[in-house]
């Protein structure tokens, strides 16, 4: 298999603290790679290593086939990077900063069509002449995009290319992401919306600069110790206090309007229905297949669980570096 | 529900024909447009809608930084042009990009707030105690909050919303660009501040978010769609949903375009979420057609509708008008 990205004992240690502890995995060309973690947990730091910007304190990334370390520029023209604050200019307009990243990237000839084809591709159609400064956040987003790919890169990066931006945007954004994982580019992101990380192939889960999961979506799901409850009540606070008191839950959470209550042996489910009928209230429960906010939860609460056990600092402890 | 009778027949907020345009005359288009929007006292109010809709510009108006163009708001019972100073007296205001201090220390940020916001010296200290204990950042009370993670400083933020004991929050996207588990440790602030019988009025993209407001509240081109609490605008949909999980989804995908029972559809993760009149009548048809066209069904079954399907099919039906 041609791999777009592959990483092997990435570290990086700023002084004594270490930001990215021993990092390792693969991105087959033309699939998603989503990368997920509390804030703090190393992920942009990750990313600015793998484009160049950051040295590793050890460890090897091959990206397109190239040794950052030992060849950043030939890496640097071969991947697009679009981060969270989007590097767009707000006195140019649309037209005027894809040009400025063609030129950056030393596109030459087929500039024009180039540039045509990535307004229309991008929908940005009719908004050539407007102002960046004019633009609302999911059209900077859609020509942040463009302008990451306006060298045709075979690695695209995405630093929470979505935060703030509306379900729809965010659907259509993905279906482009989706487009260009067909071409054949590989693509790292990183995202907190828990359903954009079920649009990808893989996804790694980064606690406390490690790398605590790596596995396809479908198979997460399938590692939660137990069966998940889906409660609806009409006293969810009241019925969340009843539910603590018994033995037998691993973790209780909301979700929405309803609780998400995992539990390793199926019997339990009886005695919380029992309970939640003692108690008077208006409710329903059923089994349901964990999503991966809820993989996401369990797989940080058990390693802090571990952590705790083993130092007296929890994960709230740690910073941004 | 949680809240008593006395405290509903009040009003937070209350606005009529509330209408802003940045540019005068031809050039520019209202930014929103006769808004009018009730907040009893008491309530969690959600106001979601796509970007560019008007929901931060509504509420800086409510917080009195912009005046309007016409109509008018109250606020706390007071105008929010003729009264400012009163109603700045009684709301607390947390902006999107938060203005916290970077080189001052979470105690410092709090103490600035406070003598902004004229807290009596004597009480001073016994709020910023109360509220580090609410928060959970006592053990950092003497951190820069730029060396605080991004779901800490979104706790500070709040906090020193707090620190003057308003009755009314007006929160642009407090949850934007936080992790899963900091987003829980919010939202259980929120609903604290809730409790002690507080008005909340917040933008979100997130509609998991909104299943939990009292009332949700659809802009939408700077035109108030529809407000309604979530359970009756999730069961007035015209519709109901199957989710099918099938390989190859390229004949999943082609199968269910060309089926006439489907209203909508988009991915969600690995699966097709279909929105069709009626579950149960649709689905031997499309197991039938999906069988025939050569795809293996890995799950077909009718599922819960949500917020997300009230938001994209009241959005997507005005779209299209």
């Amino acid at each position: 298999m041609e791999y777009s990205v592959e990483v092997t004992g990435l570290t990086k240690k700023f002084g004594n603290f270490i930001a990215v502890d021993n990092v390792n995995f693969k991105i087959p060309k033309g699939e998603i790679f989503g990368l997920l973690g509390p804030n703090g947990a190393g992920k942009t730091t990750t990313i600015r290593m793998l484009c160049g910007v950051l040295i590793p304190t050890l460890g090897e990334i091959k990206v397109a086939g190239f040794d950052v370390v030992k060849n950043p520029e030939k890496v640097k023209k071969n991947i697009g990077y679009m981060s969270q604050k989007f590097s767009l200019y707000h006195d140019l307009s649309v037209e005027e900063n894809l040009q400025f990243y063609a030129g950056l990237y030393g596109l030459d000839g087929n500039r024009k069509t180039k540039i045509k084809e990535l307004i229309y591709s991008s929908g940005l159609g009719g908004h050539e002449k407007n102002l960046v400064r004019n633009l609302s956040g999911a059209w900077r987003q859609r020509l942040a995009l463009a302008c990451a790919i306006v060298h045709d890169p075979p690695v695209l990066f995405l630093d929470e290319p979505t935060a703030g931006v509306d379900p729809i945007s965010r659907r259509e954004f993905w279906e482009m992401i989706y487009s260009l994982a067909g071409k054949g580019v590989g693509i790292l992101a990183t995202t907190h919306y828990m359903d954009e990380a079920d649009f990808c192939n893989t996804i790694g889960l980064m606690h406390n600069a490690k790398l605590i999961a790596n596995d396809t979506p479908t198979s997460l799901k399938s590692q939660i110790g137990g069966s998940l409850i889906e409660i609806e009540c009409d006293q969810l606070k009241e019925a969340q206090r009843i539910l603590e008191r018994i033995p037998g839950i691993e973790n209780i959470a909301l979700h929405g309007a309803l609780l998400h209550i995992l539990i390793v042996n199926d019997k339990t489910k009886k005695i919380i229905d029992a309970e939640l009928t003692k108690a008077n209230f208006h409710f329903q429960s059923e089994i349901v297949q964990p999503n991966l906010e809820d993989v996401f939860l369990y797989k940080v609460h058990s390693v802090e669980k571990i952590s705790i056990q083993n130092s007296p600092q929890s994960s709230e402890e740690r910073v941004d570096k | 529900m949680r809240k008593n009778q006395e405290l509903m027949m009040k009003l937070a907020i209350e606005t009529k024909q509330l209408t802003k345009q940045y540019l005068a005359g031809k050039k520019g288009s209202p930014a929103i447009k006769d808004v009018n929007l009730v907040v009893p006292a008491g309530t969690l109010f959600g106001l979601v809608g796509p970007d560019g809709a008007g929901k931060t510009t509504t509420l800086r108006l409510l917080a009195t930084i912009l005046q309007p163009t016409a109509g008018n708001a109250k606020v706390v019972g007071y105008d929010t042009v003729r009264e400012a100073e009163k109603v700045r007296k009684q709301i607390g205001y947390m902006a999107q990009f938060y203005g916290l201090y970077p080189d001052l220390t979470v105690k410092e940020n709090l103490e600035f707030f406070a003598e902004l916001k004229g807290v009596k010296p004597q009480e001073k200290k016994k709020r910023i105690k109360d509220l580090m204990s609410f928060a959970r950042l006592t053990p950092f009370i003497n951190r820069r909050s730029m060396n605080l993670s991004g779901g800490m400083q979104k706790k500070l933020a709040l906090s020193c919303a707090l620190i003057h004991e308003p009755d009314l929050l007006i929160l642009d996207e407090p949850t934007t660009g936080v992790d899963p588990i900091s987003r829980r440790e919010l939202w259980h602030l929120l609903t604290e501040v809730i409790n002690q019988g507080k008005t909340i009025l917040l933008s979100t993209p997130y509609m998991d978010e909104t299943e939990r407001c009292d009332l949700v509240g659809i802009l939408y081109k700077g035109e108030i769609l529809t407000v309604g609490n979530p359970k009756d605008l999730i069961a007035n949909l015209p519709f109901e949903i199957l989710e099918i999980e099938a390989k190859p989804r390229k004949i999943l995908r082609s199968t269910i375009i060309e089926n006439a029972d489907v209203i909508s559809w988009r991915a969600v993760g690995d699966r097709l979420r279909i929105s069709v009149k009626s579950a149960q009548k649709s689905k031997p048809g499309m197991t039938k057609a999906l069988t025939k066209n050569g795809a293996e069904i890995l799950n077909i079954m009718q599922v819960k509708k949500n917020m997300e399907d009230v938001y994209i099919f009241l959005v997507e039906h005005n779209r299209g008008n």
